[in-house]
């Protein structure tokens, strides 16, 4: 950190934080919390995964790492993973490519009433998830929706949001539609912070809008751009909600094993196999921590 | 002093750590405003607000104008305030109970979580205690692992302890907001000059009296902030109270408005369409609302630092 800017520097450093234990009477109520709604459900669903529930005898048995030798081999689950991972590939760069480019446009002082702009690209944040599925599932259907409409419009009926061939598109329309608000925001603050004296250098330079774009501002938002990225990974792992509601509507296009964690959910829920699921969640879990990580590591090697 | 304030989104703690500077994010001339940029943005508007008109206009009608009126215009009859009705009254007004619900875990759960995240942020920041780096480490971990991959595991942890189809199921887990405390912690490490902590202490002010008479104070636009966000995912909440809860006396609106729907289909089918597309419209205006309030706060954030 600054430490060392300050003169004199034992004296800083006990200056500038209190070396003190009390720090944990503000810790201690969080990570309390914490351990009981975090650490103890990774450290249960791992003891879980460990063990395999018996038919006849009832009873758990110490079955080892036979679950996730089964996780690895089960077809259901790689459909699964494979399909949030088309998902990621494709919505993830749309998705955030749309909210730099409104964050940019934002930014750029070029905008007639820019607020206005902000707020309502923001607005879509502040509607519940389930709101937004149970909304774009009725514009979907074919029974009052817009997509109704349309096929009236031009006298097709070729317009199937719902259909197999175009659910998994509808699910990304419907989370791009969701978060671009969200990440545009991220953008858009750390915009705010680059110092104006990089901008009067630039233009001095002689550098137009799309060089000072280059030079200027994405190297300012490389921080958020890898923020975004891990939350937006995280989140298309842990795609749930909109598939789920939109099964009602399409029961025979949604599968039971969807996504990953459709797939935990229901063998949880309707199958009671809970020792697999834990299996399963911790899959993810564990491969969602390293693609994390290694965007991290990648974002802030590019960032030297 | 008054520099802390300059920006202050979860994005600007997350990705800068850079030194504020009082003037920021302008370009030094003026550029001349676009007709054609604002046009393309325009396009990106309608595409954001055609859903939430569509939401509005499809209020507005009965369930048989639903099915024989053009979506985005309105049908035969006005019925936007039957509609609130039937949806209020509805089943002996489940949906007022379900707001209820909604309200009491926002309150007590996004509440406990900014109390929480903001003495564990500014203990972090302000406290140089062993074991700091070992709780960093640790958060940083657990947030790694995917939220929704704990449910199951929560589940029949909560089971075993006899808090499911309890109110405690839901407010508990809402209780954690690891980033909020991220937010709270590099915002307090700005907001507090640990020479005003200094001073207290000379005056002889206990470390508690201190955070709530002092810091509290400065950390203000923080905990907005964090609030703010803590009561999204509260509101948002699908997962957790759909796996937790199987009474619908204490489900909150995400999961009662999804029961609604689903009565469409199946054995038994009754569609009640024009009350889950009101209950809808009735769950997005609180949150719009909480955030055009707020938004000052943010706002101000945000713009504090660049020139106007």
């Amino acid at each position: 950190m600054a430490e060392s800017v300050a003169a004199g520097r034992v004296t800083a450093r006990k200056r500038r934080v209190h070396k003190d234990a009390k720090g944990w009477v503000f810790v201690g109520p969080f990570l309390a919390v914490f351990a009981l709604t975090f650490l103890a459900p990774i450290g249960y669903a791992i003891y879980l995964s460990l063990f395999r529930e018996q038919a006849f005898f009832g009873g758990n048995v110490f079955v080892g790492l036979d679950n996730y030798v089964e996780a690895i081999q089960d077809s259901k689950f790689w459909d699964a993973f494979g399909r949030v991972l088309v998902f990621l590939i494709v919505q993830v760069p749309i998705m955030l490519i749309l909210a730099l480019l409104a964050a940019l446009a934002i930014d750029s002082l070029r905008l007639h009433a820019a607020g206005f702009f902000r707020i309502v690209i923001f607005l879509p944040y502040a509607v519940p998830g389930v709101v937004a599925v149970l909304m774009w599932g009725y514009i979907y259907g074919n029974n009052f929706g817009l997509a109704a409409d349309l096929n009236d419009l031009f006298g097709t009926t070729a317009i199937q949001p719902l259909s197999s061939h175009w659910m998994l598109p509808s699910i990304a329309n419907i989370v791009t539609w969701e978060f671009v608000g969200y990440n545009m925001l991220i953008f858009y603050s750390a915009l705010r912070t680059v110092p104006g004296e990089l901008y009067e250098a630039a233009a001095i330079d002689g550098a137009g809008t799309f060089r000072t774009i280059r030079a200027v501002k994405l190297p300012a938002l490389r921080g958020a751009i890898v923020i975004a990225t891990i939350f937006s990974i995280i989140g298309s792992f842990q795609l749930f909600n909109e598939p789920n509601i939109l099964r009602t509507l399409a029961p025979n296009v949604i599968t039971t094993y969807y996504t990953p964690n459709m797939y935990a959910y229901n063998l949880s829920f309707a199958g009671q196999q809970f020792n697999y699921s834990a299996t399963i969640a911790i899959v993810m879990g564990i491969i969602t921590a390293i693609i994390a990580y290694v965007v991290q590591l990648r974002g802030s090697r590019e960032a030297l | 002093m008054s520099t802390s304030t300059a920006t202050l989104t979860p994005a600007t703690a997350t990705s800068t750590t850079t030194t504020r500077k009082k003037k920021t994010g302008t370009s030094p001339l003026r550029p001349k405003r676009s007709p054609l940029l604002t046009g393309v943005m325009v396009l990106y508007l309608i595409y954001t607000l055609v859903p939430l008109l569509w939401l509005f206009i499809s209020a507005t009608k009965t369930q048989n104008d639903l099915l024989s009126s053009p979506g985005l215009w309105f049908g035969k009859s006005f019925a936007f305030f039957t509609n609130i009705k039937d949806t209020l009254t509805y089943n002996d007004g489940i949906f007022l109970r379900w707001l209820g619900n909604t309200v009491l875990y926002v309150v007590v759960g996004a509440g406990g979580a900014t109390l929480l995240a903001t003495a564990a942020g500014y203990g972090l920041a302000k406290y140089a205690f062993a074991g700091r780096r070992a709780v960093f480490a640790v958060l940083l971990g657990a947030v790694a692992v995917p939220g929704t991959a704990l449910a199951v595991p929560t589940f029949l942890m909560f089971s075993n302890l006899g808090l499911t189809n309890t109110v405690w199921a839901i407010i508990i887990p809402s209780l954690v907001s690891p980033f909020g405390l991220y937010l709270m912690w590099v915002y307090a490490t700005d907001a507090v000059p640990v020479e005003l902590l200094e001073a207290a202490r000379i005056d002889g002010a206990g470390e508690v009296r201190i955070f709530f008479t002092v810091a509290l104070r400065l950390l203000a636009p923080g905990i907005v902030t964090t609030l703010l966000f803590a009561v999204v995912s509260t509101w948002n909440n699908y997962f957790l109270p759909l796996i937790m809860l199987s009474k619908p006396n204490l489900y909150p609106l995400t999961v009662g408005l999804t029961q609604w729907s689903n009565q469409a289909t199946g054995v038994g089918a009754h569609p009640i369409y024009n009350l889950v597309i009101t209950g809808s419209l009735l769950t997005i205006v609180p949150l719009v609302v909480a955030f055009l309030l707020l938004q000052r706060f943010w706002q101000s954030g945000l713009s504090a630092g660049s020139v106007k």
